[in-house]
């Protein structure tokens, strides 16, 4: 009797238990498609507009392709030219180098050293923070890049304040030597977004650290050496990453300053690329130097990621959620 | 009792002032040019005082060039940025609110996916886009500038959204749910009213780099037309056009004006944005 009774019981368990599996099978799928109908507008413009270009811009970096006429491949050509018979793309290569290296750390030098003055209990430091982070606001915009060429032209205003101090200015612009440097003082001038991240991770260190160092007899010093920058090596971190891509990538300073002059000296990369795309219309090679470009900045990406592990200190991984 | 002289005090703000005059010599140099009369400009180059005060300068610049002034460029700028912030916006936050709070097959390799896009040099991308634009007949249309942004253009500001959204309490969308409310009721009743700050830096953020965009709209804009305020400025800046610096600094001046007003403005949530997209980065 109680067997029989069991038997029942165990068969409608498993038609409960069948359909409740397809049910929620169903549920499963339903809510997956919820959630990937919430990410389908940048799934979309993933697939479109970034992994198919992508893939695109490398089939034509082993073509000839002037827009008009069909793609030519020419399997490795563009590279080879590149790497062989191209002394522009060495210069271009070498200027956003010397311009990544000099101007970021330069920038975030700068960005530390004045968050760390703004870090302190003064008056009105709210206003002097809005004014410092002005430039960055509107830094990129052509007006500035204007701006910045009558500012150190032969008439311009630089040299205007330096025959004050009856100094003989050079027209900064046209001198192959000095050119660069306009350029890399107008991004450093755009300090303001680094210094106000770093001013944030400055306010979470907390205050007993640097009073007990004080107890235990630390200087100013050791107390910035071993206390404020290890605190901050994962803001420094993040700094890092986004400005030296930022770097490679720089574009419109030197096209609309210096259009890559004089004699190349301010040749960056994205001009070179831009030049050879839209004004010569070598599609192919062009996308040959946006794969190098892509590798080269995966390449220092990867290495500062690899390298975080020795000096990045992550107080606690809870946070990260 | 006297008090002393706190030296640290007058030390700080003495540097500070200083350097920050250093900081906004360029743009005050700038706003002066442009009310110079055109032979001052640059012999009394360092000069921040205009002798006298030249407004023709303004109504000058805002003619132009030929048929088209500036009144043209900046309603097509204004046209193109408020389509590309409201495009950012939809966009944005709902997929921000996908990876912040629902559970999807690959979610964690779609979320490497984003990640890996925002630190893609756009160069990349850039010449097959340009193609597929013009196959696509958008060259010469605001299609290209503004499509981009209804599809999440931007990872940038996904990765902002997603984490102000992962600071919302999940209790809330609890609550919600017991309430009868389904995934697209808590998004659109819960979370985006909560998520406000970080709309508004969104918003912000994404006027300024519309509003300064300048390789987009030179490469896709070709009618003078449809030139933007970057575009317009670009021709006085031109070598082989008419040298009139004090039009050119007058509308330098104007198209730097909307930045700066949105940025006195909303100045606190610009400062939040920036420091928790760093900080939980």
């Amino acid at each position: 009797m109680n067997s029989q009774a069991d038997t029942t019981s165990q068969a409608v368990d498993t038609k409960a238990y069948r359909s409740g599996t397809a049910a929620r099978t169903k549920n499963r799928v339903v809510r997956n498609l919820i959630g990937l109908s919430f990410i389908s507008p940048w799934l979309i413009g993933f697939l479109f507009f970034t992994i198919g270009p992508m893939v695109a811009s490398l089939y034509l970096s082993f073509t000839d392709y002037d827009l008009l006429s069909e793609a030519q491949w020419v399997g490795l050509d563009n590279y080879v030219t590149m790497f062989t018979q191209d002394p522009r793309f060495w210069t271009a290569l070498k200027v956003t180098f010397f311009f990544v290296f000099v101007s970021v750390p330069l920038k975030l030098g700068f960005a530390l050293f004045i968050a760390m003055l703004f870090n302190g209990k003064h008056r009105g430091v709210g206003i002097y923070r809005t004014v410092y982070y002005i430039p960055s606001i509107i830094g990129g915009s052509v007006a500035v890049a204007v701006m910045w060429k009558q500012l150190f032209g032969l008439e311009g205003a630089v040299n205007g304040i330096l025959s004050l101090l009856h100094i003989r200015g050079t027209n900064w612009i046209a001198d192959p030597q000095t050119a660069i440097w306009t350029l890399i003082l107008l991004v450093v001038w755009q300090f303001g977004s680094p210094m106000l991240i770093f001013l944030a991770g400055l306010k979470q260190i907390p205050a007993e650290l640097y009073e007990a160092a004080e107890v235990d007899g630390a200087g100013k010093w050791q107390r910035f050496a071993q206390i404020t920058i290890p605190m901050l090596t994962p803001v420094i971190f993040f700094n890092l990453v986004m400005q030296m891509i930022g770097g490679f990538m720089t574009f419109t300073q030197s096209f609309l300053v210096t259009s890559g002059g004089p004699l190349d000296s301010t040749l960056f990369y994205a001009v070179y690329l831009y030049e050879n795309a839209f004004a010569h219309f070598e599609m192919g090679y062009a996308s040959a130097m946006a794969w190098i470009l892509l590798i080269i900045v995966a390449v220092f990406t990867a290495l500062i990621f690899k390298s975080s592990s020795f000096w990045v200190h992550y107080e606690s991984e809870e946070g990260n959620r | 009792m006297r008090k002393a002289i706190p030296w640290k005090s007058v030390s700080f703000h003495s540097f500070v002032c200083i350097f920050g005059l250093f900081m906004l010599y360029p743009i005050l140099w700038t706003v002066a040019s442009s009310l110079k009369p055109e032979s001052e400009i640059f012999v009394n180059a360092a000069s921040l005082i205009p002798s006298a005060l030249e407004w023709g300068n303004y109504a000058t610049g805002w003619k132009g060039f030929g048929q088209v002034g500036f009144d043209t460029f900046f309603k097509n700028s204004a046209f193109v940025t408020s389509l590309v912030v409201i495009g950012t916006l939809f966009s944005s936050t709902l997929v921000a609110f996908g990876f912040a709070r629902q559970r999807f097959w690959l979610r964690n390799a779609l979320f490497a996916c984003l990640m890996i896009s925002m630190m893609l040099p756009s160069q990349v991308t850039l010449v097959p886009q340009y193609i597929l634009f013009q196959k696509l007949n958008w060259v010469n249309t605001y299609n290209p500038l503004i499509v981009p942004a209804f599809i999440g253009g931007t990872p940038f500001f996904i990765f902002l959204l997603i984490q102000f959204i992962r600071g919302i309490p999940r209790e809330l969308d609890e609550a919600a749910v017991i309430d009868g409310c389904s995934p697209y009721g808590i998004f659109w009743r819960v979370v985006l009213p909560l998520c406000k700050p970080a709309l508004v830096t969104t918003a912000i953020f994404s006027f300024y780099w519309t509003w300064d965009d300048f390789m987009g709209p030179l490469i896709y804009l070709n009618d003078v037309s449809l030139h933007t305020v970057s575009l317009g400025l670009r021709m006085f800046a031109d070598p082989s056009a008419v040298t009139a610096w004090g039009p050119m600094f007058a509308m330098s001046v104007l198209s730097l004006l909307p930045q700066l007003l949105v940025f006195l403005f909303f100045q606190k949530y610009l400062v939040q944005g920036i420091a928790t997209t760093g900080l939980k980065g």
